[in-house]
């Protein structure tokens, strides 16, 4: 089922945004964009969640969490997964993009960039620790499938860099 | 039942779900620490999709059995995969070649996929064809290292292409299920395919300095469930714990 616009009941913005990305707990689902609608039908709240990769094992829990959060504020809830629209790295609010930059993860940069700097060896991708782009690849997969391994050469220190889907 | 719908998605699934086991067999094996989490980073994205698919297909089937009795259940000759994708890790020259010949097919197929007219599989391949861009671009760059790379690379990734080159024809096959969907609009007609692919991987192979196997003999059977003698020891792997502790659950 295709759902274009994301569409959230007001009232419930406040209990999802309570739901962390299991893998990065400063990071709400909301600001990741994988909750694509949230509604209240006859009393019971039907979500529909996108997961970012085909093979994220995340999902099942962020589904089992929602329906947690949901049943502690007093709702039933079903969870729907939905593939269409197909996720893209552009559905992470810039509130994310803080959270993930403060968590110590590069967020990721525009497609043309993110090509560059993963295929290209420009040193464009900013180390979350010092700052500077005096920064290598590591290996194009990191921790998680949806991220790159970078080691910074100024300060040294290795980080993560959410790598550009779109 | 939509039988031939169901013989279709299972021709795709399939490829990708003993693929992606093959893959998770390095884990713990790799060259390095990188490869070997690059690798397994490749299964979980191909076992992503396979889990898309064999939802779909569960639902079509309607009679109770889920996406796990599909993949882990069913005898060798219902697996409909392409034999190219059930060879062994014989070394990492081999890995990268089937992983190599299998990205090309795989992108073009994914490519044609996304104008399904089955809504379901255009979404499925339009999710897909993001991360299997960045497969065949690891696995062409890994064809490039190794046959461009010292005499010994060299040599042992001429001789995985020379070996795994007779599994490449049987992915433009259609079988009777495939022409079938290709007349509803809702599958690829991979016969259409061929000259593109054969032509993109000759570019890489050049750019590795490796030859073009010459030989003209095409193996083919696993599309219709008939597979070389490697699936039965992939499968015993596949299936043991499922077949030993019946519904068992982590």
């Amino acid at each position: 089922m295709v759902t274009e616009k994301q569409h959230i009941d007001q009232i419930l913005i406040p209990i999802l945004e309570q739901v962390s990305d299991p893998e990065i707990p400063v990071l709400s689902i909301m600001d990741m964009g994988v909750v694509r609608s949230a509604v209240i039908q006859n009393n019971v709240v039907k979500v529909q969640i996108t997961p970012t990769y085909s093979g994220c094992p995340a999902m099942d829990v962020i589904g089992d969490d929602i329906k947690a959060a949901l049943k502690k504020a007093g709702y039933h809830s079903e969870i729907e997964l939905i593939l269409a629209p197909a996720w893209t790295t552009d559905w992470i609010t810039p509130k994310g993009r803080k959270a993930l930059e403060e968590y110590g993860i590069a967020a990721p940069l525009s497609p043309e960039a993110d090509k560059e700097a993963l295929l290209g060896n420009k040193k464009i991708v900013a180390c979350p620790q010092c700052g500077s782009t005096n920064t290598r690849l590591v290996s194009q997969f990191g921790s998680t499938a949806c991220k790159a391994q970078f080691q910074c050469e100024d300060c040294q220190e290795p980080f993560d860099y959410f790598k550009c889907l779109k | 039942m939509k039988e031939n719908l169901y013989k279709y998605i299972l021709g795709i699934a399939d490829n990708s779900l003993i693929l992606g086991q093959r893959l998770g067999e390095l884990t713990g094996h790799g060259p390095s620490l990188e490869t070997d989490i690059a690798c397994t980073n490749l299964s979980l994205d191909l076992l992503g999709q396979v889990r898309s698919y064999y939802q779909y297909a569960a639902k079509i089937l309607g009679n109770g059995k889920t996406e796990d009795d599909i993949a882990m259940l069913r005898l060798e000759h219902e697996y409909l995969n392409v034999l190219l994708v059930e060879q062994p890790n014989t070394d990492f020259a081999y890995s990268m070649g089937r992983q190599f010949l299998f990205d090309v097919y795989h992108f073009l197929f994914l490519n044609e996929l996304q104008k399904s007219t089955d809504i379901t599989l255009s979404a499925i391949a339009i999710k897909s064809i993001k991360e299997v861009s960045y497969h065949q671009r690891f696995s062409s760059d890994w064809i490039k290292r190794l046959g461009d790379g010292t005499e010994e690379s060299h040599q042992k990734m001429q001789t995985a292409i020379d070996d795994l080159w007779t599994y490449t024809d049987e992915l433009f096959h259609q079988t009777e299920a495939d022409i079938a969907m290709v007349t509803e609009g809702v599958g690829v007609d991979v016969t259409k395919l061929k000259d593109t692919y054969y032509k993109k991987v000759a570019e890489v192979l050049e750019e590795a300095t490796l030859k073009i196997p010459e030989s003209k003999y095409f193996q083919k059977g696993g599309k219709h469930g008939i597979h070389t003698e490697h699936m039965g020891y992939l499968l015993a792997d596949l299936q043991y714990m499922q077949r030993t502790y019946p519904n068992m659950e982590w």
